[in-house]
């Protein structure tokens, strides 16, 4: 490993080798990289991050192909982070988000990066703050968080961008009953993909009386825009939409309040992470954390009691 | 960090024109299983676009699938350009329809495994568990 400060000034300066490499370090956990990220950290927090969730089936990655393609034109440069689940059981992970944006693959103003959640918690893998911060301080203007659409990462990803677009589709109607809750507060714009497909209008009526007219989470109007993302109808409606939110975000002060969430998420993912993790080492191998157990399983400890012990000892 | 831990990731990628991505996608599901995160870029990509993928993806394999007979000219044209990247330690294989009597060329021209007809995929994951990296070494950091 080269001094963290060569690193980081390869990755400022638009080095894409090295920008992957660390991304991986980071995904990895490795300590060096760590000191790479510190470098390049005060740097960072430019870019416009924006979050792309909704059911899985709703078009996110053909939209953000588009959304990409939209952005090159005005000459804006693009990062994708695409999250895709691990499996449970092996570990492992298909990470296929790339299929639908194959013509980016050789823009150098295009950087797409995917990454599987590892078994966070919140479905949106640990490592996406990471990989954000670096997009950014490569100089991204742009950065898209695709999620894997699936649980509870669709709320989650609201704590990662500025702006957060839920992509729906027709077909799914009744699904919105399913979904709303958490995704239907978290949108600041709503997207009918497919809207050439039947059904198109039941499901904007589902989604206005979801919605019920009530702004979002900083009180601005929630959008809804209709595209047809394979033939890239609508998509230049959407882009003006989120051009729009960053521009209300930014007129009346919301910015700093955004970013200061986001960065509350990020140290949060973190703690918790650190948390779990001494929890693992606890649970494998400490004597007291054992006789916790026993205590409790004798019934001589109750669980409050055994608890406090054990967060206390976890703390230390 | 164990290099035994650390996540395996592999691009497999469908250079050239046929379409016949069968192999390609239970090849990518047998390395998922195996624990590896796969990075799958679909049909009909140039090698341009498998190189670029694979280093902005950081992996340290990137497995090719071809069935129309173009290997001869795809494979060494990805290995190069990977080179070209200063991605040259990322390990490449093969597989597909392609005869015996054309390994060797490939192997000069920088394919570490080839993969001919019969091949299961528990050979390919072992051989990619065999041939795994040190940690840091596929980027060079």
């Amino acid at each position: 490993m080269t001094d963290p400060k060569t690193a980081a000034r390869k990755v400022l300066a638009g080095d894409i080798r090295a920008a992957a490499a660390l991304m991986r370090g980071l995904d990895d956990g490795q300590p060096s990289c760590r000191a790479v990220l510190k470098e390049l950290f005060a740097g960072a927090g430019r870019a416009h991050v924006v979050g792309v969730t909704g059911p899985p089936g709703s078009g996110k990655s053909t939209l953000v192909d588009r959304l990409v393609g939209e952005a090159r034109e005005e000459g804006r440069s693009v990062g994708v982070v695409a999250v895709d689940p691990t499996s449970p059981f092996s570990g492992g992970a298909v990470l296929g988000d790339r299929i639908r944006m194959g013509r980016h693959a050789v823009d150098p103003g295009v950087f797409i990066r995917s990454l599987a959640t590892r078994g966070s918690l919140g479905g949106l893998s640990g490592s996406v703050f990471d990989t954000v911060t670096v997009l950014d301080a490569m100089g991204k203007d742009l950065v898209l968080i695709e999620t894997a659409g699936v649980g509870q990462d669709g709320v989650k990803v609201a704590s990662a961008a500025h702006t957060v677009l839920v992509v729906l589709s027709p077909g799914m109607g009744d699904d919105i009953q399913a979904i709303k809750a958490g995704v239907m507060e978290i949108g600041d714009i709503y997207v009918m993909n497919k809207a050439d497909k039947e059904g198109v209008e039941s499901l904007e009526r589902s989604l206005r009386l979801a919605l019920d007219g009530r702004p979002g989470r900083d009180g601005l109007p929630r959008p809804v825009v209709r595209t047809e993302a394979r033939s890239g109808k609508g998509v230049a409606d959407l882009a003006a939409a989120l051009a729009g939110h960053r521009g209300s975000l930014l007129e009346r002060g919301l910015w700093e309040e955004r970013s200061r969430a986001m960065a509350r998420a990020a140290f949060e993912e973190l703690v918790e992470a650190g948390i779990r993790s001494s929890l693992e080492k606890k649970r494998a191998s400490d004597k007291a954390w054992k006789s916790l157990l026993e205590g409790l399983a004798c019934r001589r400890l109750d669980p409050y009691a055994a608890a406090r012990a054990g967060l206390r000892r976890l703390l230390r | 960090m164990n290099p035994k831990n650390r996540k395996i990731r592999v691009l497999i990628a469908k250079p050239g024109l046929d379409g016949h991505d069968r192999g390609a996608k239970v090849v990518a599901r047998a390395l998922r299983d195996a624990g590896m995160e796969v990075i799958y870029t679909g049909i009909r990509q140039t090698p341009e676009a498998i190189a670029s993928a694979a280093v902005q993806e950081g992996v340290d394999f990137v497995g090719l699938s071809c069935l129309s007979g173009a290997h001869g000219h795809l494979f060494p044209e990805v290995v190069r350009l990977l080179k070209a990247h200063g991605a040259g330690k990322v390990r490449v294989f093969g597989g597909g329809i392609i005869p015996e009597s054309d390994i060797p060329a490939l192997k000069r021209a920088g394919i570490r495994k080839v993969f001919p007809p019969g091949s299961t995929t528990g050979d390919i994951v072992d051989w990619i568990l065999n041939a795994r990296l040190p940690v840091g070494e596929a980027h060079g950091t």
